[in-house]
This record gives structure tokens, C-alpha cells and sequence, in this order.
């Protein structure tokens, strides 16, 4: 064993109750006190599994297991005061109103007395650079200073092991920036780290080893960076990995744009969106940039004929809405709008209407009231274009990740509009979906589709983007 | 947007007791209320409520704006019982045609719009003028509530404002997939219903990450708890809570001593 934060996982394997798949099976590691380990593999390999039983997450009568899992020599279930985590949605992991209040929840359960919990909460606020004081509100944090808060809440309670579930997927660059600084901070020697990580580079300077759990079971690699990705990179890679120093072409129009399909003319939105101008063609791909807050995913919206703007105007051209090019996109039908712009959100699953994924992909055609057999084969066609054939038949609520966004572009497709508008569709993608996406962009735009996306991903934005534009907080120049 | 912020000022010599005490001290004066049927209790009552309201740190017009919705049901009730009620005893005030306004009708219809106003008034004045964590710290210390339920349903209550903008997104989210109601009403529910359902299946979802966060942070892990922020419950908060009943008593005895005084029971 170990000494303080050693972990040994013998033979484990997890299968949640009522699934038939083993979510992670046949894993053994070690790992010494001290050590800072990236745990990788491609989706559905386990690794958040692996992280969730040694938090002793995962109760007993919640699935099957097999073989043992150690902190110290002690089943993790019986005593967790030795092993902290950070998951990857912000929004979930803050139980209180202020800051300091929230730091202090989990000194308040450990039973710390109560003279020792506030100077407690100030080293751990300290040891993430928080900027603000204790009396902040947690809902006026942005997404990174959220999650650095999370860090301090866990790290309050000295946990021998830190575990790191994607704690930076769900941020822009800069948020993702301030947490990994706040880890390489706040870490001392004692503190084991185990880190699930999609962007491999950004997270190379935090850790001293990477494991790669094998799909199938077992693990496939294990030592150092270096070695391990000179023996595993490609294959790695193949499987969706983000192995670092491997570029992607990138896959610019060869064509001039075509005719305009909608402009946006001092369009605003007070207080989310400043005024700004606009124009889309067909055959372009315009990547929309600018900072958190500045209003990206607003505007989204109102290209996209959702949101009614504040002042300003959103005009399409007859080349996109017919004889409809007289009335501002907002105030169309939807089914009208579905085949004329196609969104795709955020978050998929709030696109999601109905039970099956072959259902999902036919709403818009048959809303659209296209003839079944029609409706079929452009369902066929996009299961077969963006692998999802396999699960027609699954929930869209039970996907991955990865899945999830692909289907959610394919029901934006199924209507084939002319005019595409996205909202961060890379988000926290593996390698293998992001390239899938970056091909599929650039095929509709060749093929004289307009596609506006607002994204954070610079690599996105190169391989892609035929122009950019960036919105700001301050009144937009004129473009 | 729906707003759970106080908005007192936090100084303020009521504002400041213990919120357990100001909770026990507004169901007592609600409940004594409800003990009977005429307008003068109320009437006093409410003319206490509002006498002391700076005690508590609000200012009348950011009460008004609170406590609109009760406003407009009050005019509504009142409304309702000139136009509808069947006593149309007394003298007759307005007669034009088919609307016939007597004492008897507007005395009945103030009367229970008073009541109305005054039974509900403590709520929304407690709820103004307490922190909700402070809530949930004095109903665990001072009134033994189990932690599991007052932490939980803070943490909880933390996730509400978020539904609102949920709902908007899933609403957009189906008109971008071409699923609008247009003018059918049939449509319209059924659209809402669905809705409806994402949002709840998406706020279950939500409540199971945080569950398994506070989970992983020890709550409820059969520990004994400490507490970082103290609430104590002094004699000034005992001495609220009895004021409450002195006055909501006093309202009462007025009532009968006018000899207005008509029991909800018997």
C-alpha cells in the first residue's frame, strides 16, 4: 500500500444495475502518494466510472463488482475523507448562495469544529486564487470561477487524493486556463492526483504519467508521456484521443461565397447583445468569436429566427426564404424555419423531442411534410453519414456525449436548410467526433450552405472558418 | 426571472431576529386570524402589519411591488363577490341593470379581501426580510429540523431561477426542429405538456449530478455536522413571537368588543 492518497485497483469491474455492457472491466493500477496520473482512453472506456469508485460513489446496490478498490488500504465506500472530486458541470456541484458558505458545506459535514472552519475556508479560497471574498454570491460567478470554487470546496477538506473529472470541459479557454492553474497551484506533494482529461496538451503539464484504459477491459498503457504516446499516439488518436502535436488540414472553401442568405443589421438585444452587423452567404463558413458574456450564443439565437431582437434587424434574402423573404425569420412557422435554418444548440438534449434516435431524425422531415419514403431515406442516409446507424433505436437521452451532438446536427440536417447556425458544436469532443464535424461543415458549406458557428475552439476556427467575426461587450464596429 | 433575494435592509431591529422566530411568529398571527369571519380583525391586523413594517427594513413601496399578485387577487375577490355573491342585502348602492351593488355585498367582499391580505402579509414580509441560508441554518439549530431536508431543499431551491431560462431554451429548441402549436389549442397543450416534461426530465437530472456532489463532499455520510454560521435564539426573538400573539389576540378582542366577532367555527 501506499501511504496517504495510495491507490490499488485489483481486477475492478463495474456494471451498472439493470445494463448489460461492463462499464469498465479487468482494470489493475497502482499509484503511489504523490503521483499525478492523466487517466485517457476513448469514450466509453470507463474512465468516469473508475474516477466514480474511487470516490466510493458508487453504492453497493447500485450494479455488480468485481475485484477490489483501495485509498489507503480502505474500501473508499467506508471511508471517504480521504478522496475529493471535481466533476465537469459547474452549475451542479455549488450547493450554497455565497462562496464561503460553499466552501465550508463539506467542513460543516466532516464535523471540522466549528473556530477551525473559517480559517479552513480562507487557506483553500487562497490556494485556488479566488478573487473574490466569502460574501460573493455563487451565482454571480462566471463558469471557471465556479469550478476553481469547486476546487476550493474539495480541497478544504484535504483529501489525501484529488480526483478531476473533465473539470475544465464545460469552460471557454480562459475559464479552462484559470482552473489548471488553480490545480498546478494548489497541489503539494502529498496530494495524489488523478486527472480525466479530454485536451491532452493542456493537461500534460499538470501530470508525471498517463494510463490509458483499454475499451474492451483492462489497461492498455501505462508510464510516462512520452513513452506512451511514441508507442500508442496513432492508434490513440484513431480512437478520438487529443494526442498532442498532430495537426489537422485544414479545409478551406475553394470557391468564392455565393448569393446573401441573411443579414443582420444593428441588431441588439439589451442588455446580452450589443448592437452588431452581419452577413451571411451561401457557401461561406463564418465563425462568430468574442468572450463569455458578450452575447455569441444570443445572437446564435437570433440568426437562427428564435429570439425576437431587441432593436435592429434580421433580414433573409429571397435566395433563403422564397416568397417569406418579406417577413424577419422570427416571426415564421417552424416548420417553415426548420427547413430554412437549422440550429443546433448548445446542450443537444434540449433538442431531443421524442424516444427513439430514428424518430428524433424524422420529426423535422415529417413536420416539413415530406412523403415517408422520402422521410426514411434521408433518415438512412444521415445514420449511415454520421455512425449512428447502430443506435436507431436507442433513447437520445442514454447517448454519449459524442453521440448526442452528432444526432443533434443530423436533426438539424434532416430538413436540409440552407443556412446551418451553431452553438459551440465542438464542445468538449473528442478527436475523432470533432474531425467528423469539421468534414461535415465543410462538405455543406462546398455544397453551398451557409454554416455560422460560434465557438471558443481556435483549432475549430483554423481548420474551418472562411471568416470571423467577433462580438464584444462594447458596441460592435461596423463590418 | 423569480426572485428568492430578501430585500430588507439587513440592520433592521425585526428584520434581524432569528428567522425561526419570525416563521413562528407570522403562523401565529396568520393563524389567529383565521379565527374568524368578520373585516374588523383583519382590518387591524393589517393596520399592525403595516405599522411595523419599518421595524422590518421595507419600505412600503418595495412591499406593493412584492406583494402584487396578492393585491390583485384582493381587487379580484372583491370583484367577483359584487358581481356574483347572492346576498344582496342593505342598501343599494349602484343599480344598473344586471349589476346591483348593495352594503351588504361590498362590506361581505372587502371583509374577505382583507383577510385575505391579512393572513398572507406575515408570509411575505418573513420571506422579505430572510437570508434563505440563514433560514435553513435556524430551522436546523434552533428548530431540529434534520439537515438532510433543510440543506437539501436549499441546494435545491438554489436550481429554481435556472428552470426558467431551461424552459426558454427547450422552447426554442422545438421551434428550431420545426415543432410549433400555431393557433390549434390542442396543439398547444400537448406542446406544453412536452415541454413541460424535458424540463422535468432535465431538472431530475441536474438534482441527481448535485445529489452525488454533495454526496462526494460527505453530506449526510451519518457524521454529527458542525455549524460555521451560528444562529442563536435569544429573548428578543421569544419576545417576537409573543408580540405576535398579543397583537393578533388584541385584533380579536377588538373585533368582539365591537361586537363583529363571527367565529369560523360554530
Amino acid at each position: 500500500m501506499g501511504g496517504v492518497g495510495g491507490v490499488s485497483v485489483r481486477g475492478f469491474g463495474w456494471r451498472h444495475a439493470g445494463r448489460r455492457a461492463w462499464a469498465v472491466r479487468g482494470v489493475d493500477l497502482r499509484v503511489e502518494r504523490g503521483e499525478r496520473v492523466l487517466l485517457l482512453g476513448p469514450s466509453g472506456a470507463g474512465k468516469s466510472t473508475l474516477l466514480a469508485a474511487l470516490a466510493g460513489l458508487l453504492p453497493e446496490d447500485s450494479g455488480e463488482q468485481e475485484g477490489t478498490v483501495e485509498v489507503d488500504g480502505v474500501d473508499p465506500r467506508k471511508d471517504r475523507e480521504r478522496v475529493g472530486i471535481v466533476f465537469q458541470d459547474p452549475d451542479t456541484q455549488l450547493v450554497m448562495a455565497r462562496c464561503g458558505d460553499d466552501v465550508a458545506f463539506g467542513l460543516e459535514n466532516r464535523g471540522v469544529p466549528a473556530d477551525q472552519i473559517w480559517p479552513r475556508v480562507d487557506e483553500a479560497l487562497r490556494r485556488v486564487g479566488f478573487p473574490y471574498g466569502r460574501d460573493r454570491p455563487t451565482a454571480a460567478l462566471s463558469g471557471g470561477e465556479q469550478q476553481r470554487l469547486a476546487l476550493a470546496g474539495t480541497l478544504a477538506l484535504r483529501p489525501g487524493l484529488l480526483l478531476l473529472d473533465e473539470p475544465t470541459a464545460n469552460l471557454d479557454p480562459a475559464g479552462a486556463a484559470l482552473v489548471r492553474c488553480a490545480v498546478a497551484d494548489a497541489l503539494d506533494g502529498d496530494t495524489t492526483l488523478i486527472l480525466v482529461e479530454h485536451r491532452v496538451a493542456e493537461a500534460l503539464p499538470l501530470v508525471d504519467r498517463v494510463v490509458v484504459l483499454e475499451p474492451g477491459g483492462g489497461v492498455r498503457a501505462d508510464g510516462p508521456p512520452e513513452a506512451v504516446f511514441a508507442a500508442h499516439g496513432d492508434a490513440l488518436a484513431a480512437e478520438g484521443v487529443w494526442v498532442p502535436g498532430r495537426t489537422v488540414p485544414p479545409r478551406h472553401a475553394g470557391a468564392a461565397p455565393g448569393s446573401l442568405l441573411l443579414s443582420a443589421d444593428r441588431v441588439a438585444l439589451p442588455p446580452r447583445l450589443a448592437p452588431i452587423d452581419l452577413a451571411v452567404r451561401a457557401g461561406e463558413a463564418l465563425a462568430v468569436l468574442g468572450p463569455n458574456g458578450a452575447g455569441k450564443s444570443t445572437l446564435a439565437l437570433l440568426l437562427g429566427g428564435l429570439l425576437r431582437p431587441g432593436s435592429g434587424r434580421v433580414t433573409a434574402t429571397g435566395e433563403l426564404a422564397g416568397r417569406d423573404a418579406r417577413t424577419p425569420p422570427y416571426r415564421w412557422r417552424a416548420p417553415a424555419l426548420a427547413s430554412r435554418i437549422g440550429s443546433v444548440f448548445q446542450d443537444p438534449e434540449h433538442q431531443f423531442v421524442t424516444g427513439t434516435v430514428f424518430d428524433e431524425l424524422a420529426l423535422g422531415p415529417r413536420r416539413t411534410g415530406r412523403p415517408e419514403t422520402a422521410v426514411r431515406a434521408t433518415v438512412d442516409a444521415l445514420l449511415e453519414r454520421l455512425r449512428l446507424a447502430a443506435l436507431a433505436r436507442a433513447n437520445p437521452y442514454t447517448l454519449s456525449g459524442g453521440e448526442a451532438r452528432r444526432l443533434s446536427v443530423a436533426t438539424a440536417l434532416a430538413t436540409a436548410p440552407r443556412l446551418l447556425v451553431c452553438d459551440e458544436p465542438t464542445f468538449g469532443q473528442d478527436r475523432r467526433t470533432w474531425l467528423e464535424l469539421v468534414d461535415l461543415f465543410a462538405e455543406l458549406r462546398d455544397a453551398g450552405h451557409g454554416v455560422v458557428t460560434v465557438t471558443h475552439d481556435p483549432d475549430f476556427v483554423a481548420a474551418l472558418a472562411d471568416r470571423r467575426i467577433t462580438v464584444t461587450r462594447e458596441p460592435a464596429p461596423a463590418t | 426571472m423569480i426572485s428568492i433575494e430578501p430585500v430588507a435592509a439587513p440592520g433592521a431591529p425585526l428584520a434581524r431576529r432569528n428567522p425561526v422566530a419570525k416563521v413562528a411568529a407570522a403562523l401565529v398571527f396568520s393563524f389567529t386570524l383565521l379565527a374568524t369571519l368578520d373585516p374588523v380583525a383583519p382590518a387591524i391586523a393589517l393596520g399592525v402589519e403595516l405599522a411595523v413594517l419599518p421595524l422590518f427594513g421595507i419600505r412600503y413601496r418595495v412591499l406593493a411591488r412584492r406583494a402584487a399578485p396578492l393585491l390583485l387577487s384582493a381587487v379580484g375577490i372583491v370583484v367577483a363577490l359584487v358581481l356574483f355573491a347572492a346576498d344582496r342585502s342593505g342598501r343599494v348602492l349602484v343599480d344598473a341593470g344586471p349589476v346591483l351593488v348593495t352594503t351588504g355585498v361590498l362590506l361581505t367582499a372587502l371583509g374577505l379581501a382583507l383577510r385575505m391580505l391579512a393572513v398572507a402579509l406575515p408570509g411575505v414580509i418573513v420571506f422579505a426580510t430572510t437570508d434563505p441560508t440563514d433560514l435553513a441554518d435556524a430551522l436546523i439549530q434552533n428548530a431540529k429540523a434534520p439537515a438532510r431536508f433543510a440543506i437539501g431543499a436549499l441546494a435545491a431551491f438554489r436550481l429554481v431561477p435556472l428552470l426558467g431560462q431551461e424552459w426558454q431554451m427547450i422552447s426554442m429548441a422545438r421551434r428550431a426542429r420545426g415543432v410549433d402549436a400555431g393557433r390549434n389549442p390542442l396543439a398547444r397543450m400537448r406542446l406544453f405538456v412536452s415541454t413541460a416534461f424535458a424540463l422535468l426530465v432535465g431538472a431530475i437530472r441536474r438534482g441527481t449530478r448535485l445529489a452525488v456532489a454533495m454526496d462526494a463532499r460527505g453530506f449526510d455520510a451519518g457524521t454529527p455536522r458542525t455549524v460555521a454560521r451560528r444562529q442563536r435564539f435569544t429573548a428578543a426573538d421569544g419576545a417576537l413571537i409573543v408580540g405576535a400573539a398579543v397583537l393578533a389576540g388584541a385584533a380579536l378582542a377588538v373585533s368582539v368588543a365591537l361586537g363583529a366577532f363571527r367565529p369560523l367555527i360554530g
